[in-house]
């Protein structure tokens, strides 16, 4: 019989490059790492989006940035490839960049797509994009700001049910709905994807509010939930902590790796 | 030992919060081994007469050993003064006042004669900068939140006050302790329930350019799950010293002298 291994993947990762704002990211991109140890992380599977500002907007970086974020991620999964996965991320307004960017990528071994905040999720320029996670098998993450009450400098922001109207139009297509507790009424998104079977929740962010995470499980399900951490590791950590008290050790096991192996490509993770 | 310094009790107006009664608090105590933990009576902050929770808070903590009280004071309402006396009476090990909740100015006269007489009763007092992010609050909940020129001029106003500010993150506590003189940042006590662990590691840069002696451990709970403060520090490699002076020891020895 296979031994199946302990398995912890986070669904929302990020790293830095040399062409960011940061002049601390390598010590970012090592700390994300050594606390990834420290937690028991197996797979980050994370995200880069452009140049984070330095040469275009982070929410709406160019295509030469997105090349580049996207390159050194790649560069960094072949340094550390028992540790990192990459989503491609890509801005929906060039469409043709993006399709070829997404052929490129997952060809190169990404495992994903990101959609950050470039275009709106009900726009039908995100159609292309979908059609082509549908035909290679690979979820979305999508950034969501939960309940965009109005729209905020920097980004062109969706909501929760603004990602429900895109995952309907698309329902072969697996979501999943960023950053539950990244800011934001998330009992609005909640309510929003409670009947949209092909939403996935991320239950990353630095919000660790009570009654989050049973919310969670009420509106979408233990297996429609998934771990991640994205800026915080340590709410990420506290949430796995606490939800230790609310499932069973096999729910445990779906929030922590199984519903992640499930939604992304098989082969991706080495339990699949 | 661990001391929880920022924990409620109470029901929540803006959200179906769980873990609100006594009895569940101290459940959550059990599970994350927090030994004591200084208690606040939630709903009072939006009440008009927030000290009619007091004596509520007092019964309450009787009642059970791990509770310790921490009484709202309103320096806007006559008889103010007896309230502080009342909670130093009840050994109270702080006192708070959340300002913009209460509708008064965070500087003005009120709260700068509350922190005087908190400085002459050797009483500290405590201030949420906030109870939940800013973009997710229930749109009826408008009170700002505490500035940290506000901290910056209560700490100056009076020479005994001592001050524990709750629910605050970096960039506050660096724009204060810097802003202050080292005697003043000196009596300034920072909770780490609000402030970013790894990758970010805002607490890990503070404790080394702050000071570890200006942090004690607070989790927020239950409108947080206190499993995140405990987290934090284990994501940290503090030794057991200065661990225990974050988890523990600075509130024992430098807020409850």
């Amino acid at each position: 019989m296979t031994q199946i291994p302990v398995m912890l993947i986070d669904v929302h990762a990020h790293f830095y490059h040399d062409r960011t704002p940061r002049a601390d990211w390598r010590e970012r991109n090592a700390s994300r790492l050594a606390a990834g140890e420290r937690i028991g992380v197996t797979h980050h599977v994370a995200s880069v989006l452009g140049t984070w500002g330095l040469t275009s907007p982070t929410y709406f970086p160019s295509p030469r940035d997105l090349e580049y974020g996207n390159d050194a991620l790649l560069a960094l999964q072949r340094q550390h490839p028992d540790r990192v996965r990459a989503y491609v991320t890509v801005n929906p307004n060039y469409t043709t960049h993006a399709c070829a960017e997404i052929a490129r990528c997952l060809a190169a071994g990404m495992v994903g797509i990101k959609l950050a905040a470039s275009r709106r999720a009900t726009d039908p320029l995100l159609d292309p994009i979908c059609e082509l996670a549908r035909k290679r098998g690979v979820p979305v993450l999508h950034h969501v700001w939960q309940h965009r009450r109005r729209d905020w400098p920097g980004q062109e922001a969706s909501d929760g049910a603004e990602l429900a109207a895109l995952a309907a139009r698309h329902p072969d297509v697996r979501f999943i709905l960023a950053h539950i507790g990244g800011g934001g009424d998330w009992q609005h998104s909640l309510a929003a994807l409670r009947t949209t079977a092909n939403v996935y929740v991320d239950l990353s962010g630095s919000g660790v509010d009570g009654g989050m995470l049973e919310a969670c499980l009420e509106a979408a399900g233990v297996e429609r939930l998934l771990w991640g951490t994205d800026l915080t590791m340590d709410t990420g950590w506290a949430k796995l902590r606490y939800l230790v008290h609310l499932l069973s050790p096999a729910q445990l096991e779906l929030v922590k790796w199984k519903n992640a192996a499930r939604i992304f490509p098989r082969g991706a993770f080495p339990a699949d | 030992m661990r001391i929880d310094v920022n924990a409620f009790l109470g029901a929540y107006p803006y959200a179906r919060v769980p873990g609100t009664a006594p009895d569940r608090l101290v459940e959550a105590l059990e599970r994350v081994d927090i030994d004591e933990a200084w208690v606040s009576h939630l709903p009072s902050l939006f009440w008009r007469q927030p000290t009619d929770g007091n004596a509520w808070l007092y019964d309450t903590v009787a009642r059970e050993r791990r509770l310790r009280p921490v009484p709202a004071v309103h320096p806007g309402l006559a008889g103010w003064a007896a309230t502080l006396a009342e909670a130093a009476d009840h050994g109270a090990p702080a006192v708070r006042c959340d300002p913009s909740y209460y509708g008064l100015d965070p500087t003005g006269p009120e709260v700068r004669g509350l922190a005087a007489a908190c400085g002459a009763a050797r009483l500290p007092l405590m201030m949420a900068v906030r109870l939940e992010d800013g973009r997710q609050r229930h749109p009826n909940d408008r009170a700002g939140e505490l500035p940290a020129s506000a901290v910056r001029a209560l700490i100056r106003s009076d020479a005994a006050v001592r001050l524990l500010i709750t629910h605050v993150d970096r960039a506050f506590i660096e724009e204060v302790h810097f802003g202050s003189t080292p005697e003043e940042a000196a009596r300034i006590w920072w909770d780490i329930s609000w402030i970013w662990g790894p990758p970010e590691d805002h607490l890990g840069t503070l404790v080394e350019t702050v000071g570890v002696e200006r942090f004690v451990f607070g989790t927020g709970q239950p409108l947080r799950i206190p499993e995140n403060a405990v987290a934090k520090l284990d994501l940290l490699d503090l030794g057991a010293a200065r661990r225990a002076a974050i988890e523990s020891e600075n509130a024992r020895t430098g807020l409850r002298r």
